[in-house]
């Protein structure tokens, strides 16, 4: 106990540098996924043929295969198999490479829930606006648009706090995220070595992390509690 | 001269022939029942008068003026589909209200959306704004509602959500209001309120076209019935005529399944 208490100070500043890497990743995927999930949900309602297809191929092999996969792919592909690694050996390479995988994964997660809220709407809806002289980019922006960000923000609150935890996956092309940096405790860095405590201690990051998240998306939920 | 003419408008959707030359006239200030068996192409004909459907041929007319000539107009902008169609107001079977916005804001949301289009809107937008309010209020007021304009859809019964979707079309001052079965998705103790809001309107000569399966309704409140029959105008005439004399076979079979419903 004596010893952890001695450790604390050296294993906490790492854990939070850790941890900042964590949160850069998981911002910068929901900045970049949630506009490009727009972009494959109109893709993938597409009404020219190819386009829908290819996306929806697209969305079912990203969905389909493990996140993992796609980081190992995206990160070691260019250097191994086309001999260019465009990602530089560094933890910014690492990084980006990260960064693009998680994008392109979550953009995919999400332009299913978009699809999924736009067709939520009942064309109703639509022709009340029509009826009524309103042009199609007033019943989007002022009837459909809320309906549909009601429609989804249960759904995309789950997908948010499975990204929180799906950054560890990182780890595996050694991004020095919070699992990394506990885990450098385990092998030996800063004197400190054998001690699993450090590991354990970053399920605190993370519950609390997703415990915020949790709080804020049910205030947004009921939020839009006031229709129906 | 008519307000509201048709002529000869057919309708198909693939190999299905919905519409079938049909063609009527109204005058100012008549109402106008439609009756029929389901499927028989009431609310296609409703849909084309409101352009959310465009006939395969026809036109149609509204104070002599063609809006609607379907060998000319196949393509018509969104824009222009917008202004014609606003000669007419529609309510739908299933109100089709918008959720998030109150019972007055749904009355007033397209007035102010078209009010914005206006030359003096900047400089005159409070104003504008309060006095469209004021319209709403009152069209509210008129259906019996005005206490329960700041209530959501959700909070108000289907008869009542009706009733706004009624002021919301009037909102707009349509030459001509159409209805599609304004009745049908409503538990029956709730039916009453809507055709008393429907007959206060005919009552102060508003230009009415109903598909209705309340008979003895459109007996008593509509000038002109017309029975329509898979895709055809079987019988049109004086309201009391076609409901209580039918002269065509087909009209006297539909109307016999109602007599039970104390005509
Ligand atoms: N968009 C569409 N595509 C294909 N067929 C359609 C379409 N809309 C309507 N129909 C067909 O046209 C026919 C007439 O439909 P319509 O809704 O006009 O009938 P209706 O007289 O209003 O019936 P109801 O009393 O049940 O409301 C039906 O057979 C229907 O299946
Ligand atoms: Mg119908």
């Amino acid at each position: 106990m004596s010893q952890i208490i001695t450790q604390f100070p050296i294993v906490f500043e790492a854990l939070n540098v850790g941890f900042l890497q964590t949160l850069k990743l998981f911002i910068i995927t929901l900045v970049g996924a949630i506009p490009l999930g727009l972009v494959i949900c109109l893709g993938s309602m597409s009404k020219i043929k190819p386009l829908k297809a290819i996306t929806k191929v697209f969305v079912w092999i990203i969905r389909g295969t493990p996140l993992m996969i796609q980081l190992l792919i995206v990160y070691y592909f260019p250097g191994l198999a086309l001999n260019n690694p465009v990602w530089g050996g560094g933890e910014e390479g690492r990084f980006l490479a990260a960064s693009v995988s998680f994008i392109i994964n979550y953009a995919c997660y999400f332009s299913e829930i978009y699809r999924g809220g736009i067709q939520s709407i009942p064309v109703g809806q639509d022709e009340a606006g029509m009826v009524l002289g309103m042009t199609k980019s007033q019943t989007f922006f002022k009837v459909k648009l809320l309906q549909m960000v009601k429609k989804i923000v249960p759904p995309m609150s789950n997908e948010v706090i499975t990204l929180v935890k799906d950054t560890s996956l990182s780890r595996i092309i050694a991004l020095q995220e919070i699992i990394w940096a506990g885990q450098a405790f385990l092998k030996g860095s800063q004197g400190i070595s054998g001690a699993i405590w450090p590991l354990f201690f970053t399920g605190i990051y993370y519950l609390i992390f997703s415990g915020i998240l949790t709080v804020l998306f049910a205030k947004l939920e009921k939020k839009l509690d006031f229709f129906r | 001269m008519s307000i509201l003419e048709i002529n000869h408008i057919e309708k198909s959707f693939g190999q299905a022939h919905i519409l079938r030359d049909i063609s009527f006239e109204m005058e100012q200030g008549q109402t106008v029942a439609i009756i029929g068996s389901s499927g028989s192409g009431k609310t296609t004909l409703l849909r084309c008068i409101n352009f959310l459907e465009t006939p395969d041929s026809g036109t149609i007319r509204v104070n002599g003026d063609v809006i609607l000539d379907a060998a000319v107009d196949k393509n018509l902008t969104d824009k222009e589909k917008r202004d014609r169609r606003l000669h007419f107001g529609m309510v739908f079977q299933s109100f089709n209200l918008f959720p998030q916005y109150t019972a007055l804001e749904n009355v007033t949301l397209a007035r102010k959306l078209m009010a914005r289009e206006r030359e003096d809107y900047k400089a005159n937008k409070k104003a504008i704004n309060q006095e469209i309010d004021a319209i709403g209020e009152e069209l509210l007021r008129q259906i019996g509602l005005y206490e329960r304009k700041d209530y959501y859809p959700h909070q108000l019964s289907g008869g009542q959500q009706q009733r706004v979707a009624i002021a919301r079309a009037l909102a707009l001052e349509p030459d001509i209001l159409c209805f599609d079965e304004p009745t049908s998705a409503l538990d029956p103790e709730l039916t009453g309120e809507v055709l008393k809001v429907i007959r206060s309107l005919a009552d102060k000569n508003m230009t009415m076209i109903i598909v209705t399966h309340e008979m003895a309704f459109a007996r008593d409140v509509a000038d002109k019935v017309i029975f329509m029959d898979e895709g055809v105008i079987v019988e049109m005439g004086d309201s009391n005529e076609v409901i209580n004399n039918p002269k065509q076979e087909r009209t006297k079979q539909f109307l016999s399944r109602y007599t039970n419903e104390g005509m």
